[in-house]
């Protein structure tokens, strides 16, 4: 692997994302529409259930499509690269292309967890008390699931050759990766079949993790899905194949 | 020494054949010139000599190292500036070439020199704060030209590298890249349509169909067509074609109130043929062949037919379209 291109791609990222207001703002923007719009109506119909609220209920998941939308979005990226040519700077270059997925990923990690920081700063407004722990936990949460998460992207990317396909992804995999994942409602009171979908979903065991963090005291339906070893596990071992198999992708288009 | 070795080259994709037994060295030092119409497979062999495409059968060797099995030591060696543009033109122009610094690993103590060297080599010191998307065809070129340099490559590909630009902006583009071998100690490997540009290779390879058809210099492939021609006004033509014949030995004719003759050392013949006909001569004039008449010669077409391109052209105008639409 080399350190310097890791490194520069990387910066580049992130240059462009500080650069780039609008994104940000729409970045931040989104998640507040969920947890004031949605998620305030939404308590009107569902009580508090085992001393959690709804709005508390889908903090969790709240950050999950944060980290969700940005780190695809970072991945995607990949696709404009391609479409504009800058992908062939990078591909010609001595640089393993697992170093470029590495890089790339990186990116996505970086950008998604600074927008979940962002978000994470409403806690107090949700009645969540959290120690300065669950707060640290959360963050660490958070990076390595923006990491799979992005990773799984590079994967999509690699096999789109053209932006037109933006919107077939956000459809067709971003949207249900948001709704199965228990983000808006537990895993556990889902049909079978979606329960099962659900269960392949990697976001499902970061929003999971999350909930424990979150509301380490929660009972009933709204407690978390899984154990949070089986969710940490989970997370780490879709970072590495995803990586892994992304690597390949890269290699094979050679 | 040969730094490009080419082994019959084969690539096919699906049952179309890119690039169809292709042989051919390129001199270290030299610059080589790669001709062809849309479509030759000019392109293709590039991609196979930068490692982004495996051939289908044959080799290439660059510096001695195997473009299928080497990459790495194949992509250290190498610069290239590609047909389209692959600049980041959310970035500056000085941050685009340090991105290329990081890339190749260039060490930390030169970086920054190796930067501001480039940008002044092309003359973008000035503007390098600005993002690229702000600079014209012809500064783009030029910066892409700087950034494959960054890493001292010892071979230089230019796909095209004057395509889109104005007569000028040309011109100072070939006045700049002629530099380069002396300058930076650099191998270039060009393509182009453009004959007259060729004109400035030390070596010239015609491809057409996916094979190589001429190779040799400017002047030994002009000679495949048969040398220069001489158009000349005399007071009386009739008489000065009789002179030409009987005299020089040469096969001459009038036409349309002019002589014309082929002949192979034409500047040599001029002044033999005004001591020929003395005062009766009104004017000479002297027409080397062309690379493009070579081509003609060779291929029955001439090279900048673009009437093959229409998909590409296409692909272009969506290409630009969406430049400014994003
Ligand atoms: N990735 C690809 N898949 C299928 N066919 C391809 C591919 N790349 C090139 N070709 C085909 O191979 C042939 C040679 O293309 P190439 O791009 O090498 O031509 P070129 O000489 O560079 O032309 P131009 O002057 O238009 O750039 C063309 O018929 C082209 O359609
Ligand atoms: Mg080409």
């Amino acid at each position: 692997m080399e350190f310097n291109a890791i490194y520069v791609i990387v910066a580049r990222e992130f240059k462009k994302f500080v650069r780039e207001r609008s994104r940000l703002v729409s970045a931040i923007a989104r998640p507040m529409v969920w947890l004031f719009l949605v998620g305030a109506g939404m308590s009107r119909l569902v009580s508090p259930v085992g001393g959690v609220s709804y709005m508390q209920f889908i903090f969790p998941g709240i950050l999950g499509m944060t980290i969700l939308f940005s780190s695809i979005f970072s991945s995607i990226s990949i696709i404009w690269d391609k479409e504009f040519g800058f992908m062939k700077e990078i591909l010609v270059a001595p640089v393993s292309r697992l170093s470029i997925v590495v890089g790339k990923a990186l990116s996505g990690t970086i950008i998604s967890t600074i927008q979940a920081v962002i978000v994470l700063a409403l806690f107090p407004f949700l009645g969540l008390k959290l120690g300065i722990l669950n707060i640290v936990g959360v963050i660490l949460i958070c990076s390595a699931v923006s990491f799979s998460i992005s990773a799984f992207g590079i994967l999509l990317a690699t096999f789109y050759e053209s932006y037109e396909s933006f919107s077939v992804i956000m459809n067709f995999i971003v949207m249900p990766m948001f709704f199965l994942s228990g983000a808006m409602y537990p895993v556990k009171l889902l049909p079978d079949i979606l329960k099962f979908v659900a269960k392949l979903n990697p976001l499902t065991y970061g929003v999971d993790a999350l909930k424990h963090v979150i509301s380490p005291l929660a009972t009933g339906p709204m407690s978390p899905d899984f154990n949070i070893f089986v969710d940490i596990g989970v997370i780490v071992s879709m970072s590495v194949v995803f990586v892994l198999i992304g690597g390949k992708a890269f290699e094979r288009k050679g | 020494m040969s730094i490009i070795k080419v082994e019959n080259l084969v690539k096919k994709f699906g049952n179309v054949t890119a690039v169809n037994d292709v042989s051919f060295n390129v001199e270290e030092g030299t610059i080589f010139g790669f001709l062809g119409p849309n479509g030759a497979g000019k392109t293709t062999t590039i991609n196979i000599l930068c490692a982004l495409l495996s051939p289908t059968s044959g080799r290439a060797f660059i510096d001695g190292h195997d473009c299928a099995k080497e990459s790495a030591s194949v992509r250290k060696s190498i610069g290239i500036v590609f047909q389209d543009t692959t600049l980041d033109k959310d970035l500056t122009a000085e941050e685009n070439l340090l991105f290329h610094a990081y890339l190749y690993n260039v060490q930390k103590s030169e970086r920054q020199k190796r930067v501001d060297d480039a940008l002044k080599f092309v003359d973008l010191f000035g503007r390098k704060d600005d993002l690229v998307k702000k600079y014209s065809g012809g500064m783009k070129r030029r910066l892409e030209v700087a950034r494959g340099l960054i890493h001292r490559p010892k071979v230089l590909f230019l796909d095209e590298p004057t395509l889109g630009l104005d007569p000028q902006s040309r011109a100072n583009l070939w006045e700049f890249i002629t530099e380069l071998p002396k300058q930076h100690n650099v191998t270039i490997f060009m393509t182009t349509h453009y004959m007259e540009e060729a004109e400035v290779c030390s070596d010239i390879a015609v491809i057409d169909n996916g094979k190589i058809i001429a190779r040799g210099s400017p002047e030994e492939l002009k000679k495949i067509v048969g040398g220069d021609v001489i158009y000349l006004k005399t007071k009386d033509n009739a008489t000065a074609v009789e002179e030409i014949k009987k005299v020089l030995n040469v096969e001459a004719s009038a036409k349309g109130g002019e002589i014309f003759m082929s002949t192979i050392k034409g500047d040599a013949c001029i002044p033999e043929l005004i001591r020929t006909l003395g005062d009766s001569v009104l004017s000479v004039r002297l027409q080397r062949p062309t690379l493009n008449d070579v081509f003609l010669k060779l291929t029955g077409k001439a090279i900048r037919e673009e009437e093959s391109s229409g998909s590409d052209t296409i692909k272009e105008e969506v290409r630009a379209y969406r430049r400014r639409h994003s």
